[in-house]
């Protein structure tokens, strides 16, 4: 762990006292739409389970190789390959809005 | 048929209805409709489905019967129907993950364990209700409705495998697959009195199955015997090119070392997972279970898993991280619930988002939103991901001295509906038995093994990576001298 990041670890273990600033914020990063009345009981639950998982801070892992995969395996990469043929219709089948084989969104660029 | 016999039937094991079907007791079309009525007359009360597909199943049976008739068809499973959990994708037929968000979702494509069920000629009855995108641990997470569990239909199933677990219960499947990332294909068998087992991490080939948490995700049998869910992983198990991290292990012959003495076994008890906490009805039962396997011939010895009381802490910020990436894709434009009238793009993805998840997966990807944000990602995601690595370790160094370990499933037995729902933090501490497994990736399974206060109790056997093959054949053996798993809720007996 780094400089920085240790930091970051201990001023987080201190207290993990979310604020409705917080949730909104990261509600944004999620792409969520929360409304502004639940944005108080999001607080209260994300800072109660933010709470149950600080307990990983009462143990010292320094030296400890994180686990990414439990078999410790690595990506396997497959050889390039062309092996799928070409489904567009059938992949556009289940979207809520196309027209002539392209995805339809609201208008991006003034 | 008589209403005794159809009732017989429905409690029988894979292995017993494919004999009938090879020995022409029964055709396939015959059992089908027995289950597809049974599921008209009793999931009105347990809501275990979300889709039936009768056509389907019925134009199914008319092929396996001439296949089999034939002699084209000799798999052990074939003719023998089955019900998947609503996460595996299913060409032409619903899959919803118990998600607003994939209420009307047809996948244009099969996942591998279905594709290779149907080659066996298995017979699908329909796709069973779950906890939304396998997050939960009651199976009152479900945008289709809580489904009940038989022995006492005021309580939970369990969960997320909920809708698999009440239904093969009930009589209304004799097997099911479900997934297991923490815990939901051996709680909910531990409380509807039925068996499972989550494999070894990379066993079975995850294709199609849709992700809550990669690095965890497991397909896992849910059955009435250990014997018939040696078939069904033998049937399922295996490399995948589609999916990279299947592991390219050979598949062992499950069935061919079912059989062998339990003599010498070792077996190892975690201390901790009989600390404050566990039930006392629920250690009354397992202890019982444990000395059933003493007169088998297996030692048994007390170890010592020193981090699993962290697992639960680790579990629910990996599971939640890796959550939020994987269901970053439902964005409301390529499919899913798309909300009405966006005004800009942003619109389009954080209402379509909001909307169609309910409330659990929405706390869940805040969490892991959270716990990956700048700034926050060694202090959570790498820290538990470090604490994995200690948990790992205390697995490794245990089966350096025993060949499996038993404890409970879970604290305590089935828990009525509502009673945990507004306090998601009971019911993540609910996991602390099944959790220390799935981040060490080690194979487990949960067979019945009695009652307390009326209701199953499960006993988890945990094994060494890649050892399936033991563990069936220890749930085997004790399976032979005990009925736990014969019995069935008497509410749902008759036709």
């Amino acid at each position: 762990m780094s400089e920085n990041s240790l930091e970051e670890f201990e001023k987080v273990s201190c207290s993990v006292q979310i604020t409705p600033d917080t949730i909104v914020k990261v509600a944004h990063l999620a792409r969520l739409a929360i409304p502004e009345n639940r944005v108080y009981s999001y607080t209260l639950i994300i800072g109660d389970i933010l709470n149950l998982v600080a307990q990983m801070n009462a143990v010292n892992t320094d030296g400890i190789e994180p686990l990414l995969n439990p078999l410790d395996a690595t990506q396997l990469l497959r050889a390039d390959e062309v092996t799928e043929t070409n489904q567009r219709e059938l992949y556009q089948s289940v979207a809520p809005r196309v027209e002539e084989g392209l995805y339809l969104v609201p208008k991006v660029i003034e | 048929m008589t209403a005794a016999t159809q009732g017989d039937l429905s409690t029988l094991t894979s292995k017993e209805l494919h004999h009938k079907i090879v020995n022409k007791d029964i055709s396939v079309m015959e059992l089908v409709e027995l289950f597809l009525n049974r599921i008209e007359q009793y999931d009105p009360q347990l809501n275990a489905y979300i889709t039936v597909v009768q056509d389907k199943a019925r134009a199914q049976a008319i092929e396996v019967d001439n296949k089999i008739r034939s002699g084209e068809l000799n798999h052990p499973l074939a003719g023998v129907p089955y019900a998947l959990k609503d996460l595996f994708c299913t060409k032409g037929i619903l899959t919803t993950c118990g998600s607003n968000m994939l209420r009307n979702f047809k996948s244009p494509y099969d996942a591998t364990v279905y594709d290779k069920l149907n080659h066996a000629g298995a017979v699908l009855l329909g796709k069973v209700n779950m906890d939304e995108f396998a997050m939960g641990s009651s199976n009152e997470n479900s945008a289709f409705g809580v489904v009940r569990n038989p022995w006492d239909t005021s309580r939970v199933p369990g969960g997320s495998s909920g809708g698999s677990a009440a239904a093969i219960a009930a009589g209304l499947a004799p097997y099911s697959l479900g997934s297991d990332t923490g815990g939901s294909v051996r709680q909910p068998a531990s409380y509807c009195g039925i068996s499972s087992i989550k494999p070894t991490y990379g066993r079975i080939s995850r294709y199609g199955m849709t992700a809550y948490a990669s690095s965890l995700d497991q397909c896992g049998p849910m059955a009435r015997s250990a014997e018939d869910m040696a078939l069904i992983l033998q049937t399922i198990s295996g490399f995948d090119v589609r999916d990279s991290t299947s592991a390219n292990m050979p598949v062992p012959d499950y069935s061919a070392t079912l059989n062998e003495p339990l003599t010498g076994l070792r077996i190892g008890i975690p201390k901790e997972f009989f600390a404050d906490g566990l039930d006392a009805g629920v250690a009354k039962v397992i202890n019982e279970a444990v000395e059933q396997f003493k007169r088998l011939g297996a030692t048994v010895k007390e170890v010592s898993l020193p981090n699993s009381h962290l697992s639960v802490a680790a579990y629910y910020v990996i599971a939640p991280a890796e959550a939020s990436a994987n269901l970053s894709r439902f964005d409301g434009v390529r499919f899913g619930h798309s909300c009405d009238a966006p005004t800009n793009l942003q619109d389009l993805y954080e209402r379509s988002r909001w909307e169609g998840f309910g409330d659990e997966v929405k706390r869940r990807i805040v969490i892991g939103t959270y716990a990956l944000s700048s700034g926050y990602y060694d202090a959570y995601y790498l820290k538990a991901q470090k604490i994995r690595r200690l948990i790992k370790n205390d697995f490794v160094a245990a089966f350096n001295d025993v060949d499996v370990l038993m404890g409970p499933v879970t604290p305590t037995t089935a828990f009525k509906i509502g009673e945990k729902s507004d306090d998601p933090i009971a019911m993540y501490l609910g996991d602390i038995y099944t959790l220390p497994i799935s981040l060490a990736g080690v194979p487990a399974l949960s067979i019945p093994v009695g009652f307390s206060d009326n209701l199953p109790v499960g006993l988890q056997i945990i094994g060494d990576y890649f050892n399936e093959a033991k563990l069936l054949n220890v749930a085997h053996q004790y399976q032979q001298v005990t009925d736990w798993h014969r019995q069935s809720p008497i509410a749902f007996s008759g036709v």
